[in-house]
């Protein structure tokens, strides 16, 4: 299949893995920031390609993972509504909340529906102008433009029963959250190349030059992640710091400017709680207050609503690259994607399952 | 929103979260019938332990059994498919190809079939009878009488227009002992074409997914191409399944399980055409896990391999059939793959529906 072959091949990839062995002299340790890039490093087992001296550790960049519980929680409080019809991607169905899921939530009468795009949803809201018509907006940079202009149109085409539940989270400041840690190992960053094809990466710029790192925006191929490791440890050799791009057939250094509008447009930047890691300060987009009639964490009241989560599994230090998801004691024994105890272990992008899933036990 | 919890300082000690397990289902959700861990689960917990008995234990798409010193193969299977009528084929036929096949996968000649029809109030005469007629149609091409059957009629709102149960009957062929027991380490795995054309092609029409090309169905009946097969290589063929429901992945993990053994592929063997590739790729599937509905695995002797695959090429159900990967004593129970670039990695049992991911 063109364009996706070419970054499969097996010799390309195996020549930057040699590069790799000849041009590395110390131990380093690279974190790649998302959850799809976790996926193929390890569905195409690219990490044990790389010499022993470079560890890859695997950060929060999934967005099924650091969504809160109490954000699922209310999402499944709505979903029980009668006359409402929630929508999500697929992945969201499954994550458990205190006590059930959205897929349970339909086994026992809601209407809870799996869409492709927020468009799809809004479609929905159209021909069921009798019902209110929710999207279950989570994700990073990447998903927010299609959500942004969803919520856009529904304002603009007077459709009022439709509403966003908005959980949406940041990149850099998660970055910063990371390198500021005591506890930090990350000496390099893989950027998410599908972030910054939408936000660009004049906003890593300041985070490479204060910690002193390089950052190399990089895409989700098999060779995609093997030459961002590439250059990431060529810059880290050569002592330098800064931003490099290595998804160039997709980013520029500002983005998608038109989409960024849209976002601004319909976004405001707030405090966000990430599953796992606790609150960052503005790290996340919630709907402005001219959009708040689309906004579903103001349209339904579903009362106060705190989520308990008991400190049994190692999530925390998994998403903040401190652990690997097999050094946890519940790894593929009490926790595994049938029952997870924690959030990685739900989305096939959380660290904990694309381990699982691809039988990295040991 | 507004979150309740204050800021916390970048290096305060974090909460290492975690949601309470949901340890049982106490609904049936629709992962229970998706082929994967939940319905293994189902059918290990619920169903072999309460009508417990020697041919249910064998846990093949049918049952042989004994009668009078002959083999008698038995097998029933339920169609819900929506829509029912997609491209490539319909809810009839493809219920009269899938119970016709699974007999071909117990190494029979199917003898004949029941029809079994639970149609919803309101349903669209016109439809009944496309349906009944394609089922007519795909029996008689394989040479099978439909030769009793039942009606039931459900209100409004309580069916999805059409449900089809087929039951068959046929007869083993004679030397022939097929079983999922008897792969053995050094077998060669094949496949009789490319994977995952029905999924996709459901998928597609179902959520009004539109490609540059019309995906369709691959259902058939593949009573013939298991003819050419046996004619072939007879009794060094010890496995055939269907992966129908689960895809290649979830059989091949039964297989292993069920004869203790490790299973070898080769990514870059699978046959999986252009089309469902760029469709799985935009969708975040995994073709391995898609169903099939018109082909079928064939664990075979190692001596017998380059036959039984020049005998599938043969047929042309079986042009594009290929030799995928093998069976080691390595990792009993366990699914191993080499992937494209050369690295490996296990290919588990899904746990539940696969879904599309998020980006």
């Amino acid at each position: 299949m063109r364009y996706v072959d070419e970054y499969r091949s097996e010799e390309a990839v195996r020549k930057f893995a040699a590069a790799i062995r000849d041009g590395v002299t110390r131990p380093w340790t690279l974190m790649e920031i998302c959850g799809g890039q976790t996926h193929t490093l390890i569905r195409f087992g690219i990490d044990e390609m790389l010499p022993p001296s470079v560890t890859m550790v695997h950060g929060p960049g999934c967005p099924v993972c650091v969504t809160p519980l109490e954000m699922i929680d209310r999402a499944l409080a709505i979903a029980e509504k009668p006359g409402v019809i929630f929508t999500s991607f697929g992945d969201m169905l499954r994550v458990p909340g205190s006590r059930t899921d959205l897929l349970s939530v339909k086994a026992r009468g809601g209407d809870v529906r799996m869409v492709y795009s927020p468009l799809d949803a809004l479609e929905l809201a159209r021909k069921h102008p009798d019902r209110e018509v929710v999207f279950f907006a989570v994700g990073f940079e990447t998903t927010a433009p299609a959500n942004a202009t969803a919520v856009w149109q529904a304002k603009r085409a007077g459709i009022r029963n439709f509403s966003l539940l908005v959980s949406h989270v940041l990149v850099p400041p998660a970055m910063e959250v990371i390198l500021g840690s005591p506890t930090n190992r990350v000496q390099g960053f893989l950027a998410a190349g599908h972030v910054c094809t939408v936000m660009g990466y004049r906003e890593y710029e300041p985070i490479a030059a204060k910690y002193r790192i390089p950052i190399v925006v990089t895409g989700f191929e098999p060779l995609d992640l093997m030459q961002g490791i590439f250059l990431t440890l060529k810059a880290l050799e050569e002592g330098r710091v800064g931003v490099e791009n290595q998804y160039t057939r997709s980013v520029t250094r500002d983005g998608n400017v038109k989409a960024q509008g849209v976002l601004r447009e319909v976004f405001e930047v707030c405090d966000r709680a990430w599953r796992g890691i606790g609150v960052i300060p503005k790290s996340g987009w919630r709907l402005r207050d001219e959009y708040a009639e689309h906004d579903a964490i103001r349209r339904f009241d579903v009362g106060t609503i705190t989520a308990e989560e008991p400190s049994v599994c190692i999530a925390g230090e998994v998403l903040r690259g401190i652990k690997k998801p097999n050094a946890c004691a519940a790894f593929g024994t009490d926790c595994t994607p049938e029952h997870p105890l924690g959030a990685p272990m739900v989305s096939s992008e959380g660290a904990c399952a694309a381990y699982f899933n691809y039988g990295r036990t040991v | 929103m507004t979150d309740e919890r204050s800021p916390r300082p970048a290096d305060a000690p974090f909460d290492l979260s975690c949601p309470v397990p949901l340890s049982q289902y106490p609904h049936v959700l629709l992962a229970h019938g998706g082929g994967g861990k939940l319905t293994q689960r189902l059918i290990e917990q619920l169903f072999v332990p309460s009508f417990d008995n020697p041919a249910l234990r064998e846990l093949h798409d049918g049952a042989v059994l004994d009668v009078g010193g002959r083999k008698l193969a038995f097998t029933t299977d339920s169609f819900v498919v929506t829509p029912l009528f997609f491209p490539g084929g319909d809810i009839g036929s493809l219920a009269v190809h899938g119970t016709v096949n699974d007999l071909a996968m117990c190494g029979a000649k199917p003898l004949a079939l029941s029809a079994g029809l639970i149609l919803e109030e309101g349903l669209p005469m016109e439809q009944l009878r496309k349906i009944v007629d394609s089922m007519r149609r795909a029996a008689a091409s394989v040479g099978v009488p439909i030769v009793t059957g039942d009606t039931k009629v459900v209100d409004r709102g309580k069916g999805d227009g059409v449900f089809v149960n087929v039951t068959g009957i046929g007869l083993v062929r004679d030397g022939i002992e097929i079983s999922p027991r008897r792969a053995r380490p050094g077998d060669v795995i094949l496949v009789s074409g490319e994977i995952a054309v029905h999924g996709i092609a459901i998928m597609s029409v179902r959520e009004g997914l539109t490609f540059d090309t019309v995906l369709v169905s691959d259902t058939a009946p593949l009573d013939g191409l298991v003819d050419t097969l046996l004619s072939a290589v007879g009794e060094k063929v010890h496995v055939l399944r269907d992966p129908t429901r689960g895809g290649v992945a979830s059989t091949l993990n039964e297989i292993a399980g069920q004869a203790k053994v490790g299973i070898r592929l080769e990514e870059t063997k699978i046959p999986v055409s252009e089309d469902v590739r760029g469709a799985c790729e935009i969708l975040g599937l995994d073709p391995l896990y898609v169903a099939n509905e018109g082909k079928c695995l064939v664990i075979v002797a190692p001596e017998a391999a380059d036959a039984a695959l020049d005998a599938l090429r043969r047929h042309p159900l079986g042009a594009k059939a290929a030799r995928i990967g093998e069976v080691v004593a390595d990792h009993p129970g366990r699914v191993v793959m080499r992937s494209r670039i050369g690295g490996l990695r296990i290919v588990d049992l899904l746990t539940g529906e696969q879904l599309p991911r998020i980006c």
